[in-house]
């Protein structure tokens, strides 16, 4: 059996979409399963991905925006030309284009008694930007974890330890979100000596 | 400064703050402090080849309290601000830093939420040392240039104001 195959016999239906990317297998699953299909990963025979490389946070918003405006502009464009060829009288309802969800959070997982790897991603709304925490699983998981919450604001459920790595306690924003101006806003660390 | 031995013990005729600061500026022990890549370069210049001790700079001290010269080597993140700050203030006076490098002047190419643009918010800088990195050379002439500065220095004006202050009388 291939990989996908082995995956998908595994995982069942929480398989949301499955698909290769430069080279890579991108698995991808609920949110709220994610525990579960992590480790039904690590455990199933024949799949064993028992070695938590890295955990990444994406901000996908940019990438979104562009899809957006580009299809926005395709549909100008496909009225533009109905209304051209005379097509009058077809009502066009105004068409609601769906934002997908803000943020990306992936599990880059690799076997090593078979020596492959797998990326698991869940989606996560900006909404409600919470993630089951895979500390219980893997301890690896705790300072990538808080690296996530740190630069994107993504919490993670169940953490035991979720504070601030990179920067100090008190800042309040979270920098590494596409709409955080790189030049900071004027967050500075002061010095107070206890007395 | 004049010196003398004709005969047996010989003199010495000088100005108090003049030997003070002749003593001061013979003897600038830094604070090697390198947060980035400059700190390389200030290491090669503290190393046998360069010999930052010629100068005086005998012992790179990495406790504040026995240092004279603060050298600031590398980016200072704004997370280190603190720490670079209670470093400075736990040197005991006289002390002088040494800016080095153009992170240390003015945060460099790292105009980013994250890293302070130029340590002189903080502390105050005597020598700025511009470059990303600047040679060893670079840093020997600051010293020189640091040494030049202490010999300008009055270190008994500021006694003598205190005096005069607790006197009541016009210095
Ligand atoms: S000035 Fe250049 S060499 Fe020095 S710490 Fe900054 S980036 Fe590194």
């Amino acid at each position: 059996m291939s990989l996908q195959d082995r995956i998908r016999h595994c995982l069942q239906n929480d398989v949301l979409d499955l698909f290769q990317c430069q080279g890579d297998l991108f698995v991808q699953v609920p949110r709220d399963r994610i525990v579960q299909c992590l480790e039904k990963l690590r455990d199933e025979p024949g799949l064993e991905f028992d070695f938590l490389v890295d955990v990444v946070g994406v901000d996908n918003s940019a990438l979104h925006e562009k899809e957006i405006k580009a299809r926005e502009k395709a549909l100008a464009k496909e009225k533009e030309k109905a209304e051209e060829s005379g097509e009058t009288g077809v009502e066009n309802e105004p068409v609601v284009l769906e934002v997908p969800p803000r943020f990306d959070v992936i599990y880059l997982l690799l076997s090593l008694k078979s020596n492959e790897r797998l990326a698991v991603k869940v989606k996560v709304p900006e909404e409600d930007p919470e993630v089951d925490t895979v500390t219980t699983i893997w301890r690896a998981a705790d300072w990538p974890e808080r690296e996530i919450f740190d630069f994107l604001g993504i919490r993670f459920r169940g953490h035991h330890n979720l504070k601030r790595l990179m920067m100090w306690e008190g800042f309040g924003s979270y920098p590494l979100r596409k709409d955080y101006p790189l030049q900071g806003k004027g967050e500075e660390r002061h010095l107070d000596y206890d007395e | 400064m004049g010196l003398q031995a004709y005969s047996g013990p010989g003199w010495l005729l000088t100005k108090a703050e003049q030997i003070i600061n002749w003593g001061r500026s013979r003897s600038p022990w830094p604070l090697p402090y390198g947060t980035a890549c400059c700190g390389i370069e200030m290491m090669c210049a503290l190393a046998a080849t360069y010999d930052m001790a010629r100068f005086g700079a005998e012992r790179p001290s990495f406790s504040p309290r026995q240092a004279d010269v603060l050298i600031e080597a590398g980016t200072i993140t704004k997370k280190m601000v603190p720490v670079l700050r209670r470093i400075y203030d736990q040197m005991a006076e006289p002390k002088w830093v040494i800016a080095m490098g153009a992170c240390a002047c003015s945060g460099g190419v790292f105009r980013t939420y994250s890293v302070q643009q130029g340590i002189d918010d903080v502390i105050p800088v005597d020598i700025y040392v511009p470059g990303c990195p600047p040679r060893p050379e670079s840093l020997l002439y600051a010293l020189l240039k640091l040494m030049d500065k202490i010999q300008q220095d009055h270190p008994l004006y500021k006694q003598r104001a205190d005096l005069a202050e607790t006197l009541g009388v016009e210095r």
